[in-house]
C-alpha cells in the first residue's frame, strides 16, 4: 500500500468527504493502486520541458466593465436546501 | 515599555486588500454597488453554479497596471490566475480565483517618511488580483449563519509589502501612502467603513542587531488607520513580554478585538492549511504588451510625490503644507483651484485651506466634495484680503458667515458693513486720538518699550471695529509715536 | 420511422412526408416501450417535447425554419436544461432544477432542435462504462448484460437503439467515442474550444468539451456546425471561423494521408479489433487515402497523466458541492464541518469520491511537483508529439477502444483497468485535438471503432474520411436485431 489509513483519512478531510467504514478501506486500497500507477510518470523525461495547463496556447480574453446580470434570487434559490431571508443558512459559523 | 527603548526590533509586513472601483464584477456582470438586499448581487457565476465560468473584467486589467506603474513596479507580461482551494460558506466555488505563482505586479517601492521625518523606501514585493468572499450573518437565525453573496466575485488589489516597517507609526504611514495612491489613481474608493481598504499585518520581533526574522503572528482584516495601529502595537508588546518571560512567538492567524484593544488567537482550525494552488483551467494567462502598458502610463495622473515636490516647488509652500495638501487629491485640487484664482499669495491660501476650510469640513463632519464654500468663492475672499478691502481678521468671519450660506465674500462684506478703512485721514485721526488717550504708554514707548506698539494696534483697531487697514495703522502709530 | 437519420428526417419534413409532432411522438412512444431495459434515460421530457414539436410543424408551414428545425434529439443530463431536472447522473444534483440553458442546449434549441429527454451517464461523466451513475447502468443494446461504455453511455444506447436519432455527450478522455464505439455509432469530440463550455458542469476544465453522437458522419456534421462557435461566457471559447462541415463531408479522400500508430497495434489489442481496423484502414486507401506509420512515443504516459490531471481538475471543480446553495444536503448534521462531509459523503458516489481524493493528494503539499507538475510537463511532450506526427500526416487512424463492449460489473474491481480501457482516446484531450469515433466492423456480433484524431481544427477532415468511408461501407448501418 503506498498510501496508509492515516493519509487517506488527512485527504478525505481536506476534500471534505465522509466514508462509511467499509468504503473506506476500499478507498484505502483502491487509491493506492491509482497513486502506484500514476508514479510511473516519474520516469518520463521532462527536464526542461515546460508545463502545460491548457491545450492551446491562448491567452485570456476580457469582457467590458459593464452590468449584465439582473437579480434573479427567487428563482435561483428554489434550489437552496435552506433559506431565511434571502439568505443561504448553514449551522452557525464560529470565528 | 516601547519597542524602540527595548533591544526588540519590530518587523511588519502589511497585506493590503483594496477594493477595485469597478461597475461589475471580476469574473461576472452582476454589479459591485455596496449595501444590496442579501444575495441580489449574486448571480450564476457568483454562486459558483454548475456549468458556469469566469470571464475576466478588463477594468481590472487596467487597474492593476495602473497601480504597478505609479509605485514603479513590473507589470507582468503575462500573469496567471490560480485556484486556492479551501471550504468556507462565504466562499462558494469551495475555492478563491486568486494569482499565486506569476502576479500581476511585483517589485515596486514607496516611499515614506518614519517618525524622525526620514524618508524611507518601502518595498512592494506583489500585488495581485483576486475575488473577494462574501460574508457570513450571525443571529438573525437561531443556531445559524445566514450566507450573503453579494460581495463574493467583487475585485481586489492585494497589495504585499516586503516586511520593511520599523513601528506601527511605519505601517500606518505606508498604509496612507497606498490609500493615497488608490484614491489617486481612481481605482479605488479606499472606503474603509465599507471594507473597500482593509489590512492584514504580518507581525513579528526580533533581538536588535538579529539577521534573521522572528516567528510572526498575522492580524487579520484591520479596517481603519487607527485600528491598525493599536493591534501592531499591542501584538508588538504582546511578543516582547513572551520572549522575554522565555516564551515562544507561534506562528499562528489573531484577530483584533477593537473593543478590548487586544489581539487574540483563532480558533485552531481542524487542520493546518493546504490550499492547493494551482492554475486555473477555466482562466488562460493574462498577456500585457508594451503598447498597453504605455497607454496605460499616458492616463496616470500626477501621484501624491510629485504633487508635494511641485507644491514646494512651484507654489513655495512649507513642506508639512504641501504633504498635508497632497494626502487627498480633492483637497490638493481644491487648493490648486483657490491659488490658480485667486491673487492672494499660495502659502495664504494653503494656510486657509488646511486651516480654516478643513476645520470647518472637520467640525461638520464633511467631505471636500460637500464643501459648502466652493473654491472660486473662497479665492474671491482671499482677494479681498490681498486688496485690502478686508483684513484677515476680519474675513475669519466672512468665511463663517460664507460658510452658513449667507451669501458671497463681497454681499457679506457689504451687507455688515465690514469695509476696511484705508483713508489715511480718517485713521490719522483714530491714531492721535488713541495716542492722547494713553500718554504714559506713549511716554514708555518713546524710552525704548518698542513692544508696545501691539497695545497700540490693539486700540486703533477696537476703536475702528478691526476695520482699520492693520499695516497703515502700523505705519502711522510708528511714525506718530516718533514724533 | 425510428431508424431514420437526422438528414432523412429533414428531408422527410421538407417534403410533408410526415410532421415534427409525428417524429417525436413516434419516438416518444418508443422511448416509452423500450427504455426500461436500456436505462438510457434519466428523465424524458414528453410535453415539452410535444409542444416544441408543435411550434415547430407552424414554423415550417410559415417558412421561418431553422437548420435543425423539428428534429430530434437527446442531451446528455451533464448539460444544464433551463427548468428541467438536471443530475449529473449523481445523487447530488437528484433534484437540482438547472435555473439556465448550457450554451449547447441553447444553440440546437434555437436551430429548432426538439429535446426528448437527458441521458443517463456515469457521475459527472467519471467512468467508462455507465456504471458510476447514481441512476443505474446502462445496457448496451447489442447485448443487455454489456456495457455501451461511458461516459456518455446513455447518449450511445439511446442512438444505437434508434430511441433517438442523435444525442450530445461530452468527452473528457474518450466518453463519446469509447461509447460510440461500443455501440456502433458515429462519436465526435472537437477541437478543444470549438464547442462552448457553458452550461456543461464541469469533470476537468482543462479536458472537457462537447460533442455529438449520431449514426452517420453527415448528421454529426449537420449538428456540429450548429454547436460550433464562439461564446464570450466561456474564457476557453476559440474565435474560430466554423466551417460549413455538411458541406465539405462531400469531398473524395484521395491524397488524403493517414498515418498508423505502431503502439496502437501492440499488446493489449483484441485481435478481433485489430483486424476490423485494419480492413477499415485498407478500404480508406483503397479510396485513394495514403497509409504511412508514425510514432507516439510517449502514448505510454496518457493514461497516468490523464489521471492526475483529471482528478486534480474534478477536486477543485466539485468542491462546490457543499450543500449550501444547491443539492444535496444531509440530515440532521452537528454543526458545519458535519454538513459538508455528511453532504458530500452520500452526494458523491464511490468513483467520484476517489477522483476527488486522487486530485486532492496530487495537488497537496509535498506531492504537487511530483504529480501534477510532472503530469502537466509529460502533458506538453505527449502534445508534442501529436504535433510532429501532424507534420507528415493529416490524420492519425487506429481502434478506439482495445476490446468491444466488455460485461456490466467485469472492470469494476480494479479502477486501473477501467482506465486503461481509454488509453487509445486519452491523448486528443491532452492535446486538446479533434477525434471521431466511426463503426467498422464486428466482433462476435459486438461493434467495433476505427478512431481518427486530426491536428487542433480539422473537424471537417474527420467527417470527410468518415462520411467517405461510410459511402462505401454498411457497418453504420448495423442495428442490434432487437432495436430494428
Amino acid at each position: 500500500m503506498s498510501l496508509d489509513k492515516e493519509q487517506v483519512q488527512h485527504i478525505a478531510m481536506l476534500a471534505r468527504l465522509r466514508l462509511a467504514d467499509d468504503e473506506f478501506a476500499e478507498t484505502v486500497d483502491k487509491l493506492s493502486r491509482i497513486v502506484d500507477f500514476v508514479d510511473q510518470l516519474s520516469a518520463a523525461p521532462t527536464a526542461d520541458v515546460v508545463p502545460m495547463a491548457h491545450p492551446l496556447n491562448q491567452t485570456q480574453r476580457l469582457r467590458p466593465d459593464a452590468v449584465t446580470e439582473a437579480d434573479d434570487r427567487d428563482h435561483i434559490q428554489e434550489n437552496a436546501p435552506e433559506t431565511a431571508d434571502g439568505l443561504y443558512l448553514v449551522p452557525r459559523v464560529i470565528e | 515599555m516601547s519597542a524602540a527603548a527595548s533591544g526588540w526590533e519590530v518587523v511588519i509586513g502589511l497585506e493590503i486588500h483594496a477594493q477595485l472601483a469597478t461597475k461589475s464584477k471580476i469574473f461576472s456582470g452582476a454589479s459591485t454597488a455596496y449595501g444590496a438586499e442579501p444575495n441580489t448581487q449574486a448571480c450564476l457565476v457568483d454562486l459558483g453554479y454548475p456549468g458556469v465560468l469566469p470571464v475576466l473584467n478588463e477594468q481590472v486589467v487596467r487597474m492593476a497596471a495602473k497601480f504597478g506603474l505609479a509605485v514603479n513596479a513590473k507589470v507582468a507580461p503575462r500573469s496567471i490566475f490560480a485556484r486556492k482551494n479551501y471550504f468556507y460558506p462565504d466562499l462558494p466555488k469551495g475555492y478563491q480565483i486568486s494569482q499565486y505563482e506569476l502576479p500581476i505586479v511585483e517589485h515596486g517601492e514607496l516611499f515614506i517618511r518614519d517618525a524622525d521625518g526620514n524618508e524611507k523606501r518601502i518595498g512592494i514585493t506583489r500585488a495581485h488580483l483576486e475575488e473577494d468572499a462574501g460574508k457570513s450573518l450571525h443571529g438573525a437565525v437561531e443556531g445559524s449563519s445566514g450566507i450573503d453573496l453579494n460581495r463574493a466575485g467583487t475585485p481586489l488589489l492585494e497589495i504585499v509589502s516586503e516586511p520593511d516597517l520599523r513601528s506601527a507609526a511605519d505601517a500606518v504611514a505606508y498604509m496612507r501612502k497606498i490609500h493615497t495612491i488608490v484614491r489617486y489613481l481612481g481605482i479605488s474608493d479606499g472606503n474603509m467603513q465599507e471594507g473597500s481598504f482593509r489590512c492584514d499585518a504580518n507581525v513579528s520581533v526580533r533581538p536588535r542587531g538579529e539577521e534573521a526574522l522572528g516567528t510572526r503572528a498575522e492580524i487579520k482584516n484591520l479596517n481603519s488607520f487607527r485600528f491598525v495601529e493599536r493591534a501592531i502595537n499591542y501584538e508588538v508588546e504582546r511578543q516582547i513580554d513572551l520572549l522575554e518571560d522565555g516564551g515562544e512567538v507561534v506562528q499562528e492567524t489573531r484577530l483584533y478585538d477593537s473593543d478590548k484593544d487586544e489581539t487574540r488567537s483563532m480558533r485552531s482550525k481542524e487542520e493546518a492549511n493546504d490550499y492547493r494552488y494551482f492554475p486555473d483551467p477555466d482562466l488562460l494567462p493574462i498577456e500585457i504588451d508594451d503598447d498597453y502598458i504605455e497607454a496605460v502610463r499616458e492616463t496616470l495622473p500626477e501621484l501624491p510625490d510629485a504633487k508635494e515636490r511641485r507644491f514646494i516647488d512651484d507654489y513655495g509652500l512649507k513642506p508639512d503644507d504641501a504633504s498635508i495638501l497632497t494626502v487627498n487629491l480633492s483637497l490638493a485640487d481644491y487648493f490648486e483651484a483657490v491659488a490658480e484664482a485667486t491673487s492672494a499669495k499660495p502659502q495664504a491660501v494653503a494656510n486657509w485651506v488646511i486651516g480654516d476650510l478643513v476645520g470647518a469640513l472637520k467640525r461638520d463632519s464633511m467631505s471636500i466634495a460637500d464643501s459648502r464654500v466652493a473654491a472660486a468663492d473662497l479665492a474671491v475672499l482671499l482677494d479681498r484680503i490681498a486688496d485690502r478691502t478686508i483684513s484677515g481678521k476680519i474675513a475669519k468671519e466672512v468665511f463663517e458667515a460664507m460658510w452658513n450660506g449667507e451669501g458671497s465674500a463681497d454681499d457679506i462684506i457689504e451687507a455688515r458693513g465690514l469695509k476696511q478703512i484705508t483713508d489715511t485721514g480718517a485713521i490719522e485721526a483714530v491714531v492721535d486720538q488713541v495716542i492722547a488717550d494713553n500718554p504714559s504708554q506713549a511716554a514708555d514707548y518713546r524710552a525704548g518699550k518698542d513692544k508696545l506698539i501691539g497695545f497700540f494696534v490693539g486700540q486703533v483697531m477696537k476703536a475702528t471695529q478691526g476695520k482699520a487697514n492693520p499695516a497703515q495703522v502700523n505705519e502711522l502709530l510708528k511714525k506718530k509715536l516718533a514724533d | 420511422m425510428h431508424s431514420m437519420t437526422l438528414v432523412e428526417l429533414r428531408d422527410g419534413l421538407q417534403r410533408g412526408d410526415f410532421s415534427s409532432r409525428d417524429v417525436v411522438a413516434g419516438l416518444l412512444e418508443r422511448i416509452e416501450a423500450r427504455d426500461g431495459e436500456l436505462n438510457a434515460f434519466i428523465t424524458v421530457t414528453a410535453e415539452q417535447a410535444m409542444d416544441v414539436a408543435g411550434r415547430a410543424d407552424d414554423a415550417r408551414a410559415n417558412g421561418g425554419a431553422g437548420a435543425l428545425n423539428g428534429l430530434p434529439l437527446v442531451h446528455k443530463d451533464i448539460f444544464c436544461t433551463r427548468d428541467v431536472l438536471t443530475t449529473c447522473g449523481s445523487r447530488m444534483l437528484e433534484d437540482f432544477v438547472s435555473p439556465y440553458d448550457a450554451a449547447v442546449v441553447e444553440r440546437l434549441a434555437s436551430a429548432g432542435a426538439i429535446m426528448l429527454g437527458k441521458t443517463n451517464m456515469d457521475e459527472f461523466a467519471m467512468g467508462s462504462s455507465n456504471e458510476t451513475s447514481y441512476y443505474g447502468p446502462v445496457r448496451n443494446p447489442w447485448d443487455l448484460s454489456r456495457s455501451p461504455g461511458g461516459s456518455s453511455g446513455g447518449s450511445a444506447a439511446a442512438v444505437a437503439a434508434r430511441l433517438t436519432p442523435a444525442a450530445t455527450g461530452t468527452d473528457t478522455g474518450g466518453s463519446i467515442r469509447q461509447p460510440a464505439a461500443l455501440t456502433n455509432t458515429v462519436g465526435i469530440k472537437p477541437t478543444y474550444g470549438r464547442v462552448s463550455r457553458y452550461g456543461m458542469i464541469a469533470f476537468a476544465s482543462s479536458l472537457d468539451q462537447a460533442g455529438v453522437i449520431t449514426r452517420t458522419a453527415d448528421d454529426a456534421a449537420l449538428l456540429l456546425k450548429v454547436m460550433s462557435g464562439f461564446d464570450e461566457r466561456d474564457s476557453t471559447s476559440i474565435d474560430h471561423p466554423v466551417p460549413d462541415y455538411e458541406a465539405l463531408i462531400g469531398k473524395p479522400i484521395k491524397g488524403l494521408r493517414i498515418g498508423m500508430v505502431r503502439q496502437h497495434f501492440d499488446a493489449g489489442l483484441d485481435e478481433g479489433c485489430a483486424t476490423a481496423v485494419r480492413e477499415a484502414l485498407s478500404e480508406l486507401e483503397r479510396q485513394g487515402a495514403v497509409l504511412s506509420e508514425v510514432d507516439l512515443p510517449n502514448l505510454d504516459y496518457c493514461v497516468p497523466t490523464y489521471y492526475v490531471v483529471a482528478p486534480a481538475e474534478c477536486s477543485s471543480n466539485l468542491s462546490r458541492f457543499d450543500g449550501v446553495r444547491f443539492g444535496h444536503r444531509a440530515d440532521n448534521v452537528e454543526d458545519l464541518l458535519d454538513l459538508y462531509c455528511s453532504s458530500r459523503g452520500e452526494g458523491f458516489g464511490a468513483e467520484v469520491k476517489r477522483r476527488i481524493m486522487t486530485g486532492t493528494y496530487v495537488l497537496s503539499a509535498g506531492y504537487y511537483d511530483a504529480y501534477y507538475l510532472q503530469a502537466q510537463k509529460v502533458r506538453h511532450l505527449i502534445s508534442d508529439d501529436f504535433r510532429r506526427a501532424f507534420e507528415s500526416v493529416d490524420l492519425i487512424a487506429g481502434p478506439t477502444a482495445p476490446e468491444p463492449a466488455f460485461g456490466l460489473g467485469d472492470k469494476t474491481d480494479d479502477p486501473i483497468t477501467m482506465y486503461l480501457n481509454d488509453i487509445y482516446t486519452i491523448g486528443a484531450n491532452l492535446a486538446g485535438l479533434p477525434a471521431l469515433s466511426a463503426p467498422c466492423g464486428m466482433v462476435d456480433g459486438l461493434p467495433v471503432g476505427l478512431h481518427l484524431v486530426g491536428p487542433h481544427w480539422s473537424e471537417e477532415t474527420l467527417l470527410q474520411a468518415a462520411h467517405q468511408y461510410q459511402l462505401v461501407t454498411d457497418w453504420h448501418k448495423a442495428c442490434p436485431e432487437a432495436y430494428k
